[in-house]
């Protein structure tokens, strides 16, 4: 069984139960799996390749209903409600539970229009109020003063770096209660890394954040629990800094020294 | 000779084989071109533009008629065809989920893409033609049409798929629904690669001949009714080359140069539109 942590702040999620199977997969990827998520806090998902991280976090914005036949099992608790019910409303949990991917992700059109892309999709119109809430969200994602003299610029002509931060722009514009981060840095170069931990910290304030990471330096660094999956189970959730020094699950130990994995 | 040299050796001779072939393939085109050029400017005047069709001998006709129909015909064909193929590739790639349907479809549009355009005019003929009862304008379209339908739809599909599909789940993640992201996102994305494949599918059917002869047929004045038999650029220079009279020949040099340039212009101006993307 799991060793988990007695979580002392309010939950954002709680994850009951969990199994994910993908389609015409005999076994699951993700296996009777109970995890908590503490609010206005950063929970980190290490774990060797394979292990299920991403897959559990494409759960939690029900990712992967976009391609048929992935099945769900068991129970996420969401504002008190299973968020894996088919009576589901995926675009209204899609906007309280954001997502920044591995890849940058800027659209094909203006730095100003990408972050005001998911403001617009909730019929937000009025100019003055937009480009508020546009620049609020640049600014929020640190890259303000950087594009602020060519908004309506190709957002493909940003380095990676920028992008990555124009994505979160985009995602934190909607005002989120939940973002989900894949791997967000593992394209970028170490400054735009810092650069992005940094405002991953900062956003902890305002919103409840899982970073799925292969850098296990990363999660140290950011995050304030961490959680080790291995073969499409959670072995340990602790404090991070805890989880680091002193696991409690041999095989955490074994994996955080770099025995395998 | 040593290993060395006789690596060199072939690397040479493979060389000046694969330069060869290259200027021999190019020469032709240039050789086409060039005797296009000569006879079909000799034979462009102003009023080639302004009269129509005259009886053979009189020296004074001009294929007004035919350049009026040949872009009516690919107007009308353009008008069905584009929207379609637009829509069925966006089926393919965004909607049918790799299913067998989706899969059968893409066969039968590549087997359609390679049949005989003759073919497909006799089809037209059969179905359109024969119940009416006369050629028509129409009937032309319609086998246009269906030549440009598989190349529509696949260059759709295939830009759609290269558009990357963390772009989708991006928009999705961000709470948008289906065809916002595919109306907004998507098409964006492939814009460039789907607009070049239209003016290539345009400039294909602009250059059929077989399909007309039995569909619109052709005509030697100006006919604006789509219901009558229209004449095309393609059918009147096959009539008019073939012909034993010298000033319709003459017509036949000008309208095959001006069909060249107009296709020509449309491939430059799609060639273009990619180029402007990539330069992005």
């Amino acid at each position: 069984m799991a060793t988990i942590v007695e979580i002392t702040e309010e939950k954002a999620l709680e994850v009951k139960n969990f199994e994910f199977t993908y389609a015409g997969a005999d076994v699951p990827s993700v296996k009777k799996l109970d995890m908590p998520v503490a609010k206005n806090s950063i929970t980190a998902l290490i774990g060797p390749s394979g292990c299920g991280k991403t897959t559990l976090l494409r759960s939690f914005n029900r990712m992967h209903d976009l391609y048929p036949g992935n099945k769900y099992e068991g129970e996420i608790l969401f504002k008190e409600r299973n968020i894996l019910l088919p009576k589901e409303d995926l675009i209204r949990l899609r906007i309280q539970i954001g997502m920044i991917f591995q890849k940058p992700t800027a659209f094909p059109m203006s730095i100003f229009d990408n972050v005001a892309y998911g403001l617009r999709l909730q019929g937000l119109k009025n100019k003055t109020e937009l480009k508020d809430r546009v620049e609020k969200a640049l600014q929020d994602a640190a890259i303000w003063n950087e594009v602020k003299d060519r908004l309506t610029h190709d957002a493909n002509g940003l380095s990676g770096g920028q992008q990555q931060r124009l994505c979160i722009a985009r995602a934190v514009a909607v005002e989120p209660e939940v973002l989900l981060f894949d791997e967000p840095t593992s394209a970028l170069d170490p400054i735009s890394t810092g650069g992005i931990e940094e405002l991953i910290v900062q956003l902890r304030e305002r919103v409840s954040i899982i970073i799925v990471t292969h850098n296990m330096q990363q999660a140290a660094r950011v995050s304030d629990y961490t959680g080790f999956m291995y073969l499409g189970e959670l072995i340990e959730l602790g404090r991070t800094e805890e989880l680091f020094v002193t696991p409690r699950e041999k095989l955490t130990e074994e994996y955080i020294t770099g025995k395998f994995g | 000779m040593t290993h060395t040299q006789k690596r060199i050796f072939t690397s040479q001779v493979v060389m000046v084989l694969s330069t060869a072939s290259a200027v021999v393939g190019i020469g032709f085109l240039f050789w086409i071109l060039g005797v296009l050029i000569i006879n079909g400017v000799d034979a462009l005047t102003l009023t080639i533009f302004t009269t129509e069709g005259t009886p053979p001998g009189s020296g004074s006709g001009g294929l007004k008629h035919a350049l009026v129909g040949q872009l009516m015909l690919v107007f009308y064909a353009s008008m069905f065809g584009v929207p379609l193929g637009v829509l069925a590739g966006t089926y393919l790639s965004e909607y049918s989920q790799k299913s067998k349907i989706g899969e059968m479809i893409r066969d039968i549009s590549d087997i359609m893409m390679s049949a005989p355009s003759i073919v497909i005019g006799a089809f037209v003929y059969a179905i359109v033609v024969a119940p009416m009862g006369h050629f028509s304008g129409w009937a032309g379209s319609i086998a246009l049409t269906i030549i440009m339908l598989p190349i529509v739809l696949r260059t759709t599909d295939d830009m759609l798929q290269l558009v990357p599909s963390t772009l989708r789940e991006a928009a999705f993640a961000l709470g948008a629904p289906k065809y916002k992201v595919i109306l907004q996102v998507v098409y964006r994305g492939a814009k460039a690669g789907i607009l070049t494949g239209i003016l290539l599918a345009v400039a294909r059917v602009g250059g059929e001949t077989a399909p007309l002869l039995f569909t619109s047929f052709n005509d030697n004045f100006l006919n604006m009714d789509m219901m009558q038999p229209v004449a095309s650029l393609t059918v009147t220079m096959y009539n008019y080359a073939t012909s034993p009279y010298e000033d319709w020949q003459k017509l036949g040099w000008a309208a095959a140069f001006i069909l060249s340039m107009f296709i020509l212009a449309i491939n430059i101006l799609g060639r273009l539109i990619l180029l402007k993307k990539k330069v992005k």
